[in-house]
């Protein structure tokens, strides 16, 4: 009896090596775990039948491009596109003998903190379902925690990945910017998305990791990996320097569960042999968010010029001449998120308001970046909650967009100097999972793996939803 | 410093072929002029001396060979037309687009 | 000398000769079926990304090494948004604020002195796909027009050369154009042909009055292919503009249209209010930062310009015959040929007349066979004639033609003459009546007699030498 919602991709892995289980057997467990849990918790917006092969399956983000499989971007605008061609990370998966199980939900175009802006309606969070699970990415994230998929790839442009994990209660990494391909992946900020791996532990996160990661021909933004993924196996963090950031710890903005919980896994780390100080980061939380949604929402107004009827996709059936194909088109098949951003966008790179917004914006970043550096050079590693809050009711957040944008508080400052970032579950607080969000320099996920992988051993934080079990 | 008044949001919305329902320039100029007012942050600060950043890795130039890859064939190429031709794309005529 | 002063600048298109598309390596060919040279790249898929063609960066800096331009230290590709049918991803990848090359120069010879024309910039884009308009309305059935769109030319790498508007007359227009294409030709990086639509030019015409600082507004023909046609519509726009001050009117800046049956410019149709391309850094693409290096060995395989190469022959040829050779393509021959001996004039003269005759290329030639023909005394006319036939076949052998001397031994030749002159009585008469116009026919009497075998030169004297004796 395969039991999903414990199953770890290594286990399985295992399982099938040495054959006390069989690839169809596997998928089969998913496949039953689906039709049991998800019809409550819409973690899936399409399922795929088992195509025979011999690996483990994998959930993934529907923002990412699946050769022969719906891929909708969780919007109306996509609603019947099959794409021709698989992203690059789906080639590497396969390569490694993993197959697709199916798309998950997401927020449209991966603009969101919830999975509320989807199209096809919300995710619930398998601990309480009458919250959310996080976003953009929430149903990979709720996947994973329900037991509905070993592991899942998911997307991260402002903390797509980090916070539904944190929301849900499983390891998600936020990859140094650069090295994982988004040759294939639906194109939301491109300075910023990051394809990464969300999973129920830190090994399995850093062995898909591994899979997906390195330089891509397909995507000139790529680079090689400076060293090779490593799966993390020690349980002491002697020798390394935790860093606080005083600005990201003590926001009013943070929930006062969430608050304890981190700083019991802070004071952990010393228990484990880290040197922990304090720091200060002036800019980057109050900034941060200024900047990331003027330079998020400017390259999506451009990124999503190419959603409009022509060659693939929805076309207004009210159409009209050209420009009304076109603007019909994009206003009936584009949700109110979207619409949104792509109007903030364009505005922040208007004649005449691009300096003050964009160009601006840019320096900021700058700002940031180099703010991080400097925390850097006294520390390995920077530590914060992922989420100033625990899972949110369904539609507190969705009528009041600043709101929702609070959600990433904490998560968008890196996000915007390109660092990596892994979120690890460390307590829970009125029930719900809380996370940790781990910051190292660029290239550094091996530190963070292995910081995560001790705080994780000494945790022992059981991801599995209270609610599910025996269930 | 940011107010968007109606003719600039209707501007705005032409130039990102979006066309808007009345309904939606109430409620969008409202919360665009909340966001907009919160992002205006960033101009509280002097980088007069900051270059901006445009990628966040330092990479330069990154190209490829001049060899040629497969082309998609046709029908796939047109797989997901919403409207064709033969083997062209169909769309309505404009003088505007 | 009119009061008024024209004033030209140019923007030219030229489509880089490369095998694959600027940003993806799609196969580019001439007349290909409908979209059959696509990919999700030039299709502007979800998730595509662009990848930059390196022999198309490497033209481009060889341009502007060609138009002593200043090369980039670091260019910038940029995103140009705007929404058509034949623009994909509804912006265009072009190069803004950081292009490849800087401020350059192309300096026109002409007889009367140096034309110098500032070259603005040069830089690097894609060109868009094609539309075509089809359906015929009778009245306003179903079925009506529309346009059909082939991405097959979509991504082409092109070439924008953008000049100062230092040109002051239509004729300096065409010279200045002329002189860019045969570079441009010369560097092997485009075929540049209007009617082929491998090169194309806006262009922008205004009027001052002579010493007047400053612009005034310009009118832009866009897109046109024709010299002849850019001649006229620049000479149009001049008369047009002339006309509208001097009636008191102001002119504002406009595109207009060339109507080459009427002769008369047109105001476009506009597409929409003015475009804001809200031009940003393209974040999927890194900047280009030639080395020392790349540039040291792009600038060995910079031929000497065509310019250059008219000054360098004039001192020998004269600027009219160096003019000739050198836009022709032929003076490398001339040179080669004077380089081995032969005399300057002949060497022109055979280059401009009997080698050009034949139509074939010039740089087939075997140049030292050639001079050796050239260089033999009384070569006959049929000799002559059958070796310039051959000079650019493969195995001329110079020996075949130089055995074939012509005769000039007057003991050989005087019978000759003596015969000719009793056979003819009448034109002796009128030869020495004063009309020497004569002597040419009865040259060729001689010429015929001997079968093309005298030399015509030394015929010719000893006609004189007899005809004056015996008078």
């Amino acid at each position: 009896m395969i039991d999903t919602l414990r199953l770890t991709a290594e286990e399985a892995a295992r399982l099938l090596r040495e054959r006390e289980v069989s690839a169809a057997e596997l998928y089969a467990a998913y496949r039953a775990a689906i039709d049991e849990r998800d019809p409550e918790l819409h973690c899936y917006l399409h399922v795929c039948e088992d195509d025979g092969g011999e690996g483990i399956p994998i959930a993934v983000k529907d923002v990412i491009g699946t050769k022969g499989i719906p891929t909708t971007a969780g919007s109306k605008i996509l609603e019947n596109y099959v794409p021709v061609y698989d992203a690059t990370v789906i080639e590497r998966c396969k390569a490694n003998g993993l197959r697709v199980l199916g798309k998950t939900n997401t927020d449209e175009f991966a603009m969101g903190s919830s999975t509320e802006n989807s199209a096809y309606g919300p995710t619930k969070n398998p601990w309480d379902p009458t919250r959310v699970p996080g976003g953009s990415g929430g149903g990979s994230a709720a996947a994973v925690a329900a037991g509905l998929a070993p592991w899942a790839l998911g997307s991260d442009t402002g903390g797509s990945i980090k916070q539904p994990a944190a929301l849900c209660g499983n390891v998600g990494l936020r990859p140094t910017y650069g090295t994982v391909s988004r040759y294939g992946a639906i194109a939301f900020a491109s300075s910023l998305d990051q394809i990464g791996p969300v999973a129920r532990n830190v090994r399995d996160c850093a062995y898909l990791y591994s899979i997906i990661a390195g330089r891509d021909p397909a995507d000139s933004t790529t680079v090689e990996l400076p060293n090779a993924v490593e799966l993390p196996e020690g349980e002491d963090l002697k020798g390394l320097r935790v860093g606080v950031p005083r600005e990201f710890n003590e926001h009013e903005a943070i929930e006062p569960g969430v608050r304890e919980a981190v700083q019991r896994a802070i004071e952990l780390c010393r228990e484990l042999g880290a040197e922990v100080g304090d720091c200060s980061l002036p800019y980057s939380v109050d900034y941060g968010m200024p900047c990331y949604y003027l330079i998020a929402p400017a390259e999506a107004s451009s990124n999503l010029a190419r959603y409009d009827g022509v060659r693939f996709g929805y076309r207004s059936p009210n159409g009209g001449d050209r420009l009304e194909m076109y603007e019909r088109t994009r206003d009936e098949g584009f949700g109110e998120e979207s619409k949104r951003r792509i109007m903030i966008g364009t505005y922040a790179l208007s004649a005449g308001y691009y300096d003050a917004y964009y160009g601006q914006a840019q320096k900021v970043r700058t700002v940031l970046a180099r703010e991080h550096a400097q925390a850097f050079e006294r520390f390995d590693v920077l530590v914060s909650p992922t989420s100033p809050s625990v899972a949110f009711k369904l539609g507190a957040r969705s009528e009041n967009p600043l709101a929702m944008y609070l959600s990433d508080l904490l998560t968008i400052p890196s996000c915007m100097a390109g660092l990596p970032g892994l979120n690890v579950p460390c307590g829970l607080s009125e029930g719900l999972p809380v996370g940790l969000q781990l910051i190292g320099p660029q290239f550094s996920e091996n530190v963070l793996f292995r910081v995560g992988q001790a705080l994780e051993t000494a945790i022992g934080f059981d991801p599995v939803p209270a609610r599910l079990v025996d269930v | 410093m940011a107010n968007i008044d109606r003719d600039q949001l209707l501007h705005v919305a032409r130039l990102a072929r979006l066309e808007l329902r009345e309904e939606e320039v109430e409620r969008l100029g409202a919360q665009l002029n909340d966001i907009l007012a919160a992002v205006s942050k960033v101009s509280e600060l002097d980088l007069s001396g900051v270059p901006p950043t445009s990628h966040p890795l330092d990479v330069v130039n990154v190209w490829a060979a001049d060899e040629p890859h497969a082309s998609l064939p046709v029908e796939e190429a047109l797989a997901n037309a919403p409207e064709r031709e033969g083997s062209y794309f169909r769309v309505p005529p404009g003088g505007s687009s | 000398m009119s009061e008024w002063e024209t004033v030209v600048g140019l923007e030219v298109h030229a489509h880089l000769k490369t095998r694959t598309k600027m940003f993806c390596r799609c196969e580019l060919e001439y007349g290909a079926a409908e979209n059959t040279r696509t990919c999700p790249v030039c299709l502007a898929h979800p998730g595509a990304l662009p990848v930059a063609n390196g022999r198309a960066i490497e033209h481009t800096i060889k341009l502007g090494l060609a138009l002593e331009c200043e090369i980039a230290s670091s260019a910038v590709f940029a995103r140009k948004n705007y929404f058509y049918p034949d623009l994909p991803k509804g912006y265009q990848i072009s190069q803004y604020e950081a292009p490849l090359c800087g401020p350059g120069r192309l300096v026109v010879p002409t007889a009367e002195g140096d034309e110098v024309v500032r070259i603005v910039r040069a830089h690097l884009e894609e060109d868009a796909a094609k539309t075509v308009h089809a359906g015929g309305a009778t009245g306003r059935s179903v079925g009506a027009d529309y346009s059909l769109v082939d991405f097959n030319r979509g991504g082409t790498p092109l070439l924008e050369i953008v000049s100062e508007p230092d040109i002051r007359s239509s004729e300096a227009a065409l010279r200045f154009l002329r002189l860019l294409r045969q570079t441009i030709v010369e560097l092997g990086i485009s075929d540049a042909e209007m009617e082929k639509g491998t090169m194309r030019a806006d262009v922008n015409v205004s009027v001052r009055k002579q010493g007047e600082e400053g612009y005034r507004p310009r009118w832009e023909l866009k897109n046109m292919n024709s010299f002849t046609f850019i001649g006229r519509g620049i000479e149009a726009a001049v008369r047009e503009q002339i006309a509208a001050y001097e009636r008191g009117e102001t002119i504002g800046q406009s595109t207009y249209d060339y109507d080459p049956d009427t002769d008369r410019l047109t105001v476009h149709r506009s597409k929409e209010e003015a475009d804001d391309y809200r031009y940003f850094p393209e974040p999927d693409l890194v900047p280009v930062e030639p080395t020392a290096e790349l540039v040291e060995r792009l600038r060995a395989e910079v031929p000497e310009p065509p310019g250059a190469r008219i000054r360098a022959l004039e001192q020998a040829a004269g600027f009219d015959v160096a003019y000739a050779l050198v836009t022709t393509g032929r003076d490398a021959l001339y040179a080669g040929l004077v380089a081995d001996g032969v005399e300057s004039r002949a060497a022109a003269n055979w280059v401009m007349n009997d080698f050009a005759a034949t139509g074939a290329d010039p740089g087939a030639v075997d140049i030292a066979g050639m001079a050796t023909v050239l260089k033999t005394p009384s070569l006959t006319r049929d000799a002559l004639v059958e070796a310039t036939a051959a000079s650019a076949l493969p195995g001329f052998s110079a020996a075949d033609y130089t055995s074939r001397a012509a005769v000039s031994d007057a003991s050989e030749l005087g019978p000759v003459i003596d015969a000719v002159l009793a056979a003819n009585p009448q034109q002796v008469e009128t030869y020495r009546g004063g009309k020497e116009g004569i002597l040419g026919f009865l040259v060729g009497q001689v010429m015929k007699e001997t079968e093309g075998k005298a030399d015509a030169k030394a015929v010719n004297a000893l006609l004189r030498e007899k005809l004056a004796q015996d008078a």
